[in-house]
């Protein structure tokens, strides 16, 4: 019977099936970060137990790690007590991992990838709900709670039901300023935040296939704000010649026989879906948040919705309430309105192809003095490829700031954030109230519109300065 | 963990969808090592002034809510993040259930695992709690697991479904952790029939 690549993943890494119980699920690749562990650990101490398999973990720190430079010490002590006990667990239980001070550390799905950690064919878990970005590499990839980091962590396995399979399929030609950004947060606008609950997205089609590995890293790194667990696209070359000679990677005859077996994984023909879903990618334009969740999304030019307009009380309700948040009109658009701060970075936004787009825009000009411009990259080796290239010299002399690797401001643990009432334009993945400081509102949009918007100082359609 | 058993209680209404686990414990208070303290931050947002007072009109500030067992939410709650803080804070709080249309799938695995139960109803029933509640916000609901039972206020029988696997871990106060560890030979066995994959021991970095 044909099946999907999501069939597939399943079925290889099915240890058992004990009766009345879910499915035992191997892990292939555990990622370690300092916010979701420590609670493990703990729980490893009280029981006694080792990490079964530290050579399928890794670790790295990037949530509440500070973005200043690195020669200063942690300010915030509690956040220094975590990174600590992030370090000490690492070293305690045999885990090899990227600590503070370390050159190579940085956001836990950017340093997956680079790498070469993260591979075709794999399950890869850790817990952080972005660990879907991993899917691009056609990896069964998903984030999962604290009591799951202690179940892998000691047992290298999870109990599991199977997930439902959702095909997007994503067709045509992306315009200029047209970002893949645009293409996950159209999705997202169209299904909701809760379309995908209990599936497994695999992005299909022409569009996908001519995207490169950090694009395709973007819009699954998403999934999640569709609802789906894991979003997954079919390896190719183009992932191959991505993975190749990565210091993880397989090499000589194991990277042959890693390949063969890898284009066996793309779902075979007449394989069926639950559920399926289909976006005109010549018809994308760049897209932009306007609510308080990342389905309440429009094009760039659009307008804002009138609660007026829902029947529902609850949903009429829920966008009354965000417009409130927000400081909205309904009826208006978003572009010219003041924006605060622009914030470029986060494991959807912080890649090498994010920064050269901003840097494009960015370049022999300057933003508007009245807005903080944030530029953080996904991790060290970024920072040191994008100085190579020149790239911190166009963000400063531009007046944005360019900052040591982590999270940032895309969930503001780490000090970077916005005050009471400040709107954002931001390359991360959730606009939740509060998300990026309390008080704070944010517009999600792609590193183009950042960079637009971080000029003028409002929000801005991209297609007005490139393209 | 403690086993889960019938209980009769008020109910605190948060009629609003796609309530997300930013909402529910802030990321700000993530930064903790342990478990402990997280109820007191427990929508932290929604709950307190700028000043740190309680805002007189959330609900979880009033009576009956503030004591109440259960918590009545919109559509896709626990949406977001993969944060166990999430139902941690919420059974710190004194709640035992949430009752909603339906869960994000990170946040009910979360909670099925730490004693809280996902109550997902449909919107007929969901939509006569919520008037029954705004009608009487003393009006009680009692949550039976063994038997799939939610009662409503007039006395009226909803079936809610759980998987029989998690069900029994919470009747029986197992953890999953338990289970898991008696299948080291199964998954020993997994391991010698595919010993090629990663090694991230291989690369010094």
């Amino acid at each position: 019977m044909p099946r999907t690549i999501i069939q597939k993943l399943w079925d290889s890494h099915v240890v058992s099936e004990p009766a009345g119980a879910p499915a035992l699920l191997y892990i292939d690749l555990h990622l370690v970060h300092e916010v979701t562990s420590p609670q493990a650990f703990q729980g490893l101490r009280d029981r006694g137990l080792k990490v079964r398999r530290p050579d399928k973990t890794f670790g790295t720190c990037d949530h509440s790690t500070p973005t200043a430079p690195r020669d200063l010490p942690i300010i915030d002590p509690i956040a220094k007590a975590q990174v600590e006990q992030f370090e000490k667990n690492c070293r305690d239980f045999g885990i090899p991992h990227f600590g503070y001070l370390s050159n190579r550390q940085g956001i836990v799905h950017v340093i997956g990838p680079e790498y070469g950690l993260t591979q075709p064919g794999q399950t890869v878990v850790c817990g952080d709900s972005h660990t879907a970005t991993h899917g691009a590499f056609g990896a069964l990839a998903f984030g999962i709670g604290t009591s799951q980091v202690e179940h892998v962590l000691a047992t290298q396995t999870l109990l599991q039901r199977k997930s439902k399979s959702f095909a997007v399929h994503v067709n045509g030609t992306l315009k200029p300023g047209v970002a893949a950004k645009d293409i996950i947060l159209a999705l997202i606008a169209k299904i909701g935040v809760g379309g995908g609950t209990e599936c497994v997205f695999e992005y299909t089609g022409s569009t996908i296939r001519a995207l490169t590995m950090e694009e395709r890293m973007t819009v699954c790194n998403m999934s999640i704000e569709g609802g789906a667990r894991a979003g997954l696209i079919a390896p190719d070359d183009v992932t191959y010649q991505f993975l190749n000679g990565r210091p993880f990677a397989p090499k000589g005859a194991a990277w042959d026989a890693a390949v063969a077996k890898w284009r066996a994984l793309p779902t075979d023909a007449g394989a069926t879906y639950d559920h399926e879903v289909s976006i005109d990618a010549d018809a994308l334009e760049p897209m932009i948040t306007f609510g308080t969740n990342p389905g309440m999304g429009i094009s760039i030019n659009g307008a804002v919705p009138d609660p007026a307009s829902i029947s529902d009380s609850v949903e009429r309700e829920t966008l009354k309430k965000a417009l409130v948040y927000m400081g909205l009109e309904p009826g208006k658009p978003l572009t010219g309105r003041p924006v605060d701060v622009v914030f470029i970075g986060s494991c959807t936004n912080s890649r090498m192809s994010d920064l050269r787009a901003a840097a494009g825009v960015l370049k022999g000009r300057k933003v508007n003095p009245k807005v903080r411009v944030m530029v953080v990259p996904g991790s060290q080796q970024i920072k040191r490829e994008a100085e190579a290239e020149g790239l911190d010299k166009v963000f400063r002399e531009a007046g944005a700031e360019w900052r040591e690797a982590g999270c940032s401001m895309c969930i503001a643990m780490n000090g970077d954030q916005l005050t009471p009432g400040q709107y954002s334009v931001s390359t991360s993945n959730r606009n939740f109230e509060g998300r990026q400081g309390k008080g704070g509102r944010t517009f999600l949009a792609s590193p183009l519109t950042a960079a637009a918007s971080a000029i003028s100082g409002t929000v801005t359609d991209p297609r007005t300065l490139v393209g | 963990m403690e086993k889960f058993t019938a209980f009769e209680s008020s109910v605190a209404l948060l009629p609003t969808d796609n309530i997300d686990t930013d909402q529910i414990i802030p990321a700000r208070f993530l930064k903790t090592i342990s478990k402990a303290g997280l109820g007191d931050q427990l929508f932290f947002d929604w709950r307190y002034n700028a000043d740190g007072s309680p805002k007189a009109d959330f609900p979880l500030n009033q009576e009956p809510a503030k004591s109440a067992q259960v918590l009545l939410a919109g559509d896709n709650f626990g949406c977001g993040s993969s944060r166990e803080h999430a139902p941690w804070a919420l059974t710190q709080f004194g709640f035992r259930a949430v009752i909603s249309t339906s869960f994000a799938d990170i946040f009910k695995g979360n909670s099925l695992k730490n004693s809280l139960l996902p109550i997902q109803v449909t919107r007929d029933v969901h939509a006569k709690l919520f008037s029954a509640l705004q009608a009487n916000p003393q009006a009680k609901v009692s949550v039976d697991l063994a038997s799939q039972t939610l009662t409503l206020p007039d006395g009226s029988k909803a079936q809610f479904p759980v998987d029989a696997f998690s069900k029994t871990c919470m009747l029986e106060g197992v953890d999953e952790l338990g289970f898991l560890l008696k299948h080291e030979a199964e998954i020993a066995a997994y391991e010698a029939a595919n010993p090629a994959g990663l090694d991230t021991l291989s690369v010094a970095l």
